[in-house]
């Protein structure tokens, strides 16, 4: 997985760098299957890797294949991924070993879930019934951001009933050859 | 892509399958891996290689734009819904266990009205997306 992320940020052919960022998914994919996340690998495999991959490659139909080449300095991202990075690793070090028995969440919460959920839903799976009944309002708020983002990005390019938008001429092609004409 | 005849017919062959699929994880989310989110994304999957390969303005007979727009709002209505429709019933908001005459079985229904109103929502979202993002070329 690391060799794929330094390949995403040296190279400058953003098609390479979409396959590539699909195949980052893929292993991400199967890390999840390793830890016996099934439902988060379905996930990322499913929109990481395809739908995510689909949506960069049609926008870069549009933009253009090469990255252009950046002049400003290197350093201040560089100094702002470092520190972020720190913290987070910071914070890790707090946290109970991966698959510990005595960790909080496998105390309380994961026993309870695994004894009462088929009592109190009836489904065998149990991440279903947390996703939708036990924190159901969560999942809401989840579908209401995807919601958002179809509604912005219809705002932000789509063209219903004709309407003209400033910045976003209909046909350049075209105008460009009312033009010359 | 009018002219690859080997992409033609694989996915005039695999679309309904995909379609199949995306249905089974969208109802079997309860007994194994899957849920309204992952099907919805496969639904829409399948709309989009149609898209890709036999061109948006088809893609857009078969799923017009005012289509996925009410679809869109359809699911996050639903899910909300079924949310209001148990206050009316006496529970709390989204408690599902007032839906139906027991507890479980409204839990049941609950769930899977909930997870169809994702999986909506997602494949219109999906689906409105790349339409959106690939008809800006001509």
């Amino acid at each position: 997985m690391a060799t794929v992320a330094f390949g995403i940020l040296k190279l400058r052919n953003l098609f390479a760098v979409v396959i590539l960022s699909g195949i980052f998914s893929l292993l991400a994919a199967s890390l999840y299957v390793h830890l016996t996340a099934v439902d988060v690998a379905f996930t990322e495999a499913s929109v990481g890797a395809g739908i995510s991959t689909l949506l960069m490659l049609a926008t870069i139909a549009i933009t253009g294949e090469y990255e252009k080449k950046h002049t400003t300095g290197d350093f201040f991202p560089l100094l702002i991924v470092i520190v972020t990075g720190g913290a987070l690793i910071y914070g890790t070090l707090d946290m109970p070993l991966y698959g510990a028995a005595d960790a909080p969440s496998n105390l309380h919460l994961i026993p309870r879930f695994i004894e009462e959920s088929g009592k109190e839903i009836g489904i065998p799976n149990i991440v279903t019934s947390i996703l939708a009944s036990y924190r159901g309002h969560d999942t809401l708020g989840e579908t209401v951001v995807i919601f958002t983002a179809a509604i912005g990005v219809l705002v932000l390019l789509g063209r219903g009933r004709n309407r003209w938008r400033p910045g976003l001429p209909k046909k350049p092609s075209a105008k460009n050859e009312k033009e010359e004409v | 892509m009018n002219n690859h005849s080997i992409l033609r017919v694989v996915s005039k062959f695999m679309i309904p399958f995909i379609l199949l699929f995306a249905l089974y994880v969208q109802f079997h989310g309860d007994f194994g891996p899957g849920g309204g989110f992952q099907a919805g994304v496969i639904f829409a999957a399948a709309f989009i290689l149609y898209g890709l390969i036999f061109g948006i303005e088809n893609a857009r007979k078969v799923l017009p734009a005012t289509t996925t727009r009410i679809l869109l709002a359809g699911g996050v209505l639903l899910y909300a819904g079924v949310g209001v429709f148990g206050l009316f019933m006496g529970g709390n908001y989204l408690d599902y266990s007032v839906l139906a005459s027991t507890a479980v079985g409204g839990q049941h229904m609950g769930i899977l009205l909930v997870e169809l109103g994702v999986g909506i929502t997602v494949a219109a979202t999906m689906v409105t997306i790349f339409f959106v993002f690939a008809g800006q070329d001509h």
